[in-house]
């Protein structure tokens, strides 16, 4: 059995097991939770939360389903925050500096505090990879983004007003379609298939015995 | 932090170590056909009769399913005895999607490019899904040495032959297109740098067809989907549950009642066309075992499209994905993705020997690590649940230092938040229940045998036969995500409704009655509870 710790959940001091994460902390003290959680495994960012060990002024962001409950922790989860997304055609536009300039034309008013970095549950270098959409520089914004969980803890930190996670998320779709090179083979087996050059392959698979498939299947090559 | 192995488990880490060097280049041996077939019979959960019952009513009387899945089956409707007004619905739509994972967001954007009005339920937000959490890739036979005719061979040795074939092949015809289409709308796959796809093995496939995102690969997918519904301004109604199928007076599915999540309201929406796109059942934890499934998977469409008529198939098949989180307790149950074994890393048991191939299909990889523990006593022992090695160091071994961290983020992150750091030492692993192999039964045109009600996604049954390969989830709910969403997208147009109904959720109540069946729950479930037993609250 795990020792008990206390915890203030939005202040209400509860008694927990050490082991647990706050998310099941919540649980733990009687929670039925509908927001605040999504996949319970780091990749989808509905439990944002920020905490305070009491006594200390750091203010920490984290997710609450990957994170361990501390001695005298104070939580509050961010189950939503207001990302301003901007609406646009994918087949429109371009990878170009002004995108970002017409869309998003606030990331250009970051003051570099740092604040997004520092409260990132991901631990990504959000303001680097927000210098680098400033740039036009889609590519590098994208790597850098690339782990974001779009919880929104950076953007409740900037003073700029802001939403990292869509910015982000346009440099890489834009990375995606526009600036990483075609796959060829690709583009030659979509032409293949629509062509109907696979149809008489796969005829001859289909209508064979389910004895002669499994022959096929037991004995088939495989790639090294 | 220190890391939170036992000395116990430090000890046969010694062991595994010892004999890294001489696994690198290794490839153990694959198990014959009888030889699978025997391991799974002696030791897959499917084949645990004590833990399956029989459907009493309903389309699938008579048939087995999970004893827990039998009890939604034959639960109680959320809206029984209320006389709900459906004259005047609160919405009104071509389309109505339920559910906002891969397969719902993919069909609501092809109804939408088919000119529908269409609209996305959900019951969490969108995005809140298995398609978030899947890690390791896509398959789809786009090589010079692969054809959509081999990638058909492997899907159907691996779901054991019993997949229905037309939903094969459309799986497989369909792989390079959906590929193409997710790479147009600029979701990020591992590439070189002259644009080939960077593509792995997964278990028991028998070409390099895995595509991925690093380990996001789901993430990725999944946000630039929502993404794209956002653009074309679809109607997202989140922390809603569908909670009935609606019908018109003729039989036609139209429409669904609907549940405010948070107020409890009750809302109305007719539609011309339903797709059910409610994924998994990880959440209903059949046979104990903890889940790799995101919050909401419990297998509400099941229930849904059940009391409306549907068939079901296959549903007394799951998948438990070999491996899952035995250690630490924070992440217990939680997935590590195949991809980690398509890039080397073996099973090692206590004593440090390997005991079968690492890519095996799953769920003849689950069965010989429950056989290990169970029946050979090689599991090792961790505070929370008995697993076996799996050996990441090796990776960094055979690839060179840096390509965990490169194509396997998620992972190494998920491990260093508790202390690990799976570069450096191996991790504790044991199945977990991860995947509803069966599922409503649907045609080549997504329609269940209620007129107008598609499904898609993880709630078909029959794609994946009696178990699914990797990588071929998230192929599925882009094929049949898109394939429902453009039937349903034309079908409408066609569409006449007649008066609303909820008639067979009361015929479907007095079935039970006249069977002697007293429902013991109300479902659809929604959610787990996973609130501590044996204190008293008032509900």
């Amino acid at each position: 059995m795990a020792d008990m710790i206390n915890v203030y959940l939005y202040g209400k001091k509860y008694e927990v097991p050490s082991n647990l994460t706050i998310m099941e902390a919540f649980e733990y003290a009687g929670y039925q939770l509908v927001r605040g959680c999504g996949c319970r495994n780091g990749f989808c960012g509905a439990c944002a939360t920020i905490y305070r060990i009491k006594g200390k002024n750091e203010l920490n962001g984290c997710l609450a389903c990957s994170t361990k409950v501390e001695n005298d922790m104070c939580v509050a989860t961010l189950p939503f925050f207001p990302l301003e997304k901007k609406v646009y055609d994918i087949t429109e536009i371009k990878p170009t500096q002004q995108v970002m300039m017409q869309l998003y034309p606030e990331i250009y008013a970051c003051v570099g505090c740092n604040a997004c970095t520092k409260a990132c549950t991901q631990d990504l270098s959000v303001m680097q990879y927000i210098a680098h959409a400033q740039r036009g520089e889609f590519e590098k914004c994208a790597e850098l983004s690339f782990d974001c969980v779009m919880c929104g803890v950076c953007s409740s930190r900037c003073p700029a007003g802001i939403s990292h996670p869509q910015v982000a998320l346009l440099a890489r779709r834009l990375t995606g379609k526009y600036i990483r090179p075609e796959a060829k083979h690709l583009t030659a087996r979509v032409e293949e298939i629509e062509k109907g050059d696979c149809k008489a392959m796969m005829e001859a698979i289909m209508q064979k015995p389910i004895e002669e498939l499994k022959e096929l299947y037991n004995t088939r090559e495989i790639e090294k | 932090m220190s890391l939170p192995y036992t000395a116990e488990m430090m000890e046969s880490i010694k062991k595994v170590e010892a004999g890294r060097a001489a696994r690198i280049g290794f490839e153990p041996r694959r198990m014959t056909a009888d030889e699978k077939t025997a391991l799974l019979q002696a030791f897959h959960p499917d084949y645990n009769l004590d833990s399956f019952e029989e459907i009493k009513v309903g389309p699938n009387a008579g048939q087995k399913a999970p004893k827990e899945l039998v009890e939604i089956l034959q639960g109680e409707s959320r809206i029984k005895g209320m006389d709900l007004d459906l004259s005047n619905p609160d919405y009104d739509v071509d389309v109505l999607v339920i559910g906002g994972g891969g397969a719902g967001s993919s069909a609501a954007i092809e109804a939408n490019e088919a000119g529908a009005n269409v609209m996305i339920v959900t019951k969490l937000r969108i995005g809140d899904a298995n398609t978030m959490m899947a890690e390791g890739g896509i398959q789809a036979a786009d090589k010079e040495n692969d054809s959509p005719a081999q990638h058909y061979l492997d899907v159907m040795g691996g779901g054991h032959f019993a997949n229905v074939p037309e939903l094969v092949e459309k799986l497989v015809c369909d792989g390079p297109i959906a590929i193409n289409w997710l790479d147009k709308l600029g979701v990020l796959f591992d590439k070189d740098e002259d644009g080939r796809m960077v593509t792995t093995h997964g278990g028991g496939t028998s070409r390099k067809r895995m595509h991925a995102a690093a380990d996001y690969s789901g993430a990725e997918i999944m946000r630039t989907l929502r993404d794209e519904v956002f653009n074309r301004k679809i109607p997202v109604v989140d922390f809603t549950a569908a909670i009935e199928i609606i019908k018109d007076t003729d039989g036609k599915a139209a429409g669904a009642v609907l549940m405010n999540m948070e107020t409890n309201e009750i809302l109305i929406a007719r539609a011309k066309t339903v797709i059910i796109a409610t994924g998994g059942a990880g959440r209903m934890h059949y046979q104990g075992f903890p889940t790799s499934n995101h919050y909401g998977a419990t297998a509400d469409g099941l229930v849904l499209a059940y009391r409306a008529g549907a068939p079901l198939l296959y549903q007394d098949t799951l998948q438990y994905h070999p491996t899952g989180v035995a250690f630490p307790s924070q992440i217990y149950g939680a997935l590590v993705t195949e991809k980690v074994r398509s890039m080397g890393a073996m099973f090692v048991n206590v004593d440090g020997e390997v005991f079968m191939h690492p890519l095996e299909t799953r769920d003849v990889a689950a069965s010989g690590i429950i056989r290990e523990c169970k029946e050979r006593g090689k599991g090792v022992p961790t505070p929370v649940a008995d697993g076996i090695w799996l050996d990441t160091p090796m990776i960094d071994m055979i690839h060179g230092e840096g390509t965990l961290e490169k194509r396997l983020p998620g992972m190494l992150r998920m491990y260093l938040r508790c202390g690990i750091d799976m570069r450096k030492v191996p991790i504790v692993i044991y199945p977990t229940l991860h995947y509803q192999n069966g599922g409503i039964k649907v045609g080549v045109n997504g329609m269940s045998e209620v007129e107008n009600l598609y499904v898609a996604g993880e709630a078909i049954g029959g794609i994946h036969g009696r178990n699914r390969l990797m990588g071929n989830s998230l192929l599925d709910i882009i094929v049949f995500g898109r394939n429902a969403g453009q039937q349903a997208g034309a079908k409408c147009k066609e569409v006449e409704l007649k008066e609303l109904t909820l008639s067979h959720v009361d015929d479907f109540s007095k079935t039970l009655a006249d069977a002697g069946i007293e429902p013991t729950v109300v479902s659809p479930k929604l959610l787990p509870d996973y609130r501590p037993e044996g204190v008293t609250r008032l509900n």
